[in-house]
């Protein structure tokens, strides 16, 4: 059963759905725009507690290619995206590596090279609340023509019509454009927001919860646009809890949960048939009101409090003794007991 | 019933987001309004829930008309109605706890004896554990924020229950769990629903029957586009 009603967006030569990716590299010949190892984010907190909010995040990310980063609120996702940015609070730690398709190491760039390089002119970002990334002082069109002047050097009496048509590229109505972010409805902010993180043409596009609030339409034409923008040489990184806005865009799906990633797969395969791998994943579509409509029991754990093993196993039907030994992520899942389509579990050593 | 005559709402008088809105709901009915971001249903939504002093037009609640709102409104009557909004965060006072939040209604209506109860009845049932009732807002996430809310909706036993896009910033996990929640109550109560969203799928699959905003304002509606901002 498909969530998406619409047709899915065209997607890009470079994202053959078809042919697996050897584990450790991106689709297509073209080298990963983004590459992920091992990056762990730690919390200290007071009391020598610590929040293991990301562990072992394991991806890469091809030119054309579009990955949702789906899972729910506090499970690491926008974590990960700020550990990306360098936009961290000082009691993060990071380790693992982050490398951009340039060669810059994300993780450990300064603040210097991460404001004057990379955010904006390498990763464009479509943030989660645009109500607060806007600068509430100024009008959409003086913070798209400020954009506009520092990242491309457009001047004079080219800004004018350069930040309207910036504003079309995101849909965001030119009647508006005189209108103060408080002025504006949620979907419109959202908009805006995304037009700034146009501007720049960046090779990378990460877009945390662009969709959140917004009515279905706007969700479609928000992540169509996206996608539109992704289609060529460019990726997005989507991270969002909407699973109909992933399936609509996404070539692949990475799931979170309790910080980890769980299950990496194509999408078409994901929403479709066989379906998911991972029990969590399983229990996240079912949970949809366009499938069965069941919430998983519970609620994820505390990330200060990770049990031992495998951190879904309290809400998790098939749930055994293994599982009290973390599985380990083999590039596609993290799981002892797969779930398969047919229902029958894979025997493994 | 609820009954909502030509409504006319907003925050300004010369230009009302909520232009001649009708609607009812019969006793245990539950019925979705659907509409684009922006368009004055969650203004409709207050109206109904006597949180909002309409410009013109009639409220009828369970066969009386209501003369008041907000605290004008006697309390027999705000009682009656129990409300979800979308943002849990605007809607707790940070200083409470998840315990104190719940039991907030029963104590602003002189029926502190009540709480230990009704807060040990309700709490499981949206599914918060005594360990995440000790903690405040900010100590607990979003999804686990609006269950606080919900409980405090239902905390009076409500005879209406309005929840304005109630599971909008919730992962399809939670979205599940607190309809069930609700539609529990309803099961157990009767309660009438009016669930306000623009998520068609979802107000299709949880109500009764499901209503468009143009349609709720009639023909002499003038609905705004979803271009429009909100107030
Ligand atoms: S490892 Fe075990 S507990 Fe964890 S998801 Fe798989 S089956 Fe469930």
């Amino acid at each position: 059963m498909s969530t998406a009603p619409g047709p899915k967006a065209p997607m890009s030569p470079a994202s053959d759905s078809d042919t697996k990716p050897p584990e450790g590299s991106g689709p297509g010949p073209k080298p990963p725009v983004l590459s992920v190892r091992g990056l762990s984010v730690r919390f200290r907190m007071r009391g020598g507690r610590h929040i293991a909010a990301v562990s072992d995040a394991h991806f890469d990310l091809a030119a054309g290619e579009c990955l949702a980063l789906v899972g729910e609120s506090g499970c690491g996702k926008s974590v990960l995206a700020s550990a990306l940015l360098g936009l961290l609070p000082g009691n993060a730690r990071t380790s693992g590596s982050a490398l951009l398709g340039d060669g810059t190491e994300l993780l450990t760039a300064d603040e210097r090279t991460l404001a004057r390089t990379v955010r904006g002119r390498r990763i464009g970002l479509v943030p989660q609340s645009p109500a607060a990334h806007l600068t509430p002082v100024r009008t959409v069109r003086a913070q798209l023509e400020e954009t506009l002047r520092e990242l491309t050097g457009t001047r004079g009496s080219a800004v004018r019509p350069a930040a309207e048509r910036a504003a079309a590229r995101a849909s965001f109505p030119a009647g508006h454009l005189d209108r103060y972010p408080h002025e504006l409805s949620g979907g419109l902010a959202q908009r805006a927001a995304t037009a700034l993180a146009l501007i720049g043409d960046a090779p990378l596009l990460l877009a945390d919860e662009p969709t959140t609030g917004l009515d279905r339409d706007l969700v479609e034409r928000t992540v169509d646009e996206l996608r539109r923008h992704t289609d060529g040489d460019r990726a997005l990184l989507l991270i969002t809890h909407d699973l109909a806005a992933a399936e609509r865009i996404a070539d692949r799906v990475a799931v979170m949960y309790a910080g980890r990633i769980v299950e990496l797969a194509d999408a078409e395969r994901f929403f479709g048939q066989p379906g998911p791998r991972h029990p969590y994943a399983h229990g996240l579509l079912d949970a949809l009101p366009e499938r069965a409509f069941v919430p998983i029991p519970g609620m994820p754990p505390e990330l200060g409090a990770l049990p031992e093993g495998c951190a879904f196993a309290a809400r998790c039907g098939r749930a055994d003794d293994r599982c009290a030994v973390l599985p380990p992520f083999d590039g596609r899942l993290a799981c002892h007991h797969e779930v398969r389509a047919d229902g029958e579990e894979p025997v493994r050593a | 019933m609820l009954e909502l005559t030509r409504v006319t709402a907003g925050y300004d008088p010369r230009d009302p987001v909520v232009r001649e809105a009708s609607l009812s709901i019969a006793p245990g009915e539950s019925v979705g309004l659907l509409g684009p971001s922006g368009c004055g249903k969650s203004t409709l939504a207050r109206v109904a829930a006597l949180l909002h002093r309409p410009y013109a037009g009639a409220v009828v609640l369970d066969g009386e008309p209501v003369r008041g709102w907000r605290h004008a409104a006697p309390r027999e009557r705000r009682t009656a109605v129990g409300v979800v909004f979308q943002q849990p965060r605007l809607a707790a006072d940070p200083r409470l706890t998840l315990r104190e939040l719940i039991a907030q209604p029963l104590r602003a209506t002189g029926r502190r004896a009540e709480v230990p109860d009704r807060v040990a009845a309700l709490a499981p049932a949206v599914g918060l554990t005594a360990e995440l009732l000790g903690r405040r807002p900010h100590e607990v996430s979003d999804g686990q924020l609006q269950r606080a809310c919900l409980a405090r909706a239902l905390v009076l036993r409500p005879r209406w229950l309005i929840c304005d896009e109630m599971t909008a910033m919730l992962d399809a996990s939670t979205t599940a769990a607190l309809v069930e929640v609700v539609e529990s109550y309803r099961r157990d109560s009767g309660a009438g629903l009016l669930a306000v969203g623009h998520d068609r799928v979802l107000l299709e699959r949880w109500c009764d029957r499901t209503v468009g905003w143009r349609t709720v304002c009639g023909a002499g509606g003038t609905a705004q586009e979803s271009m429009s901002p909100t107030p």
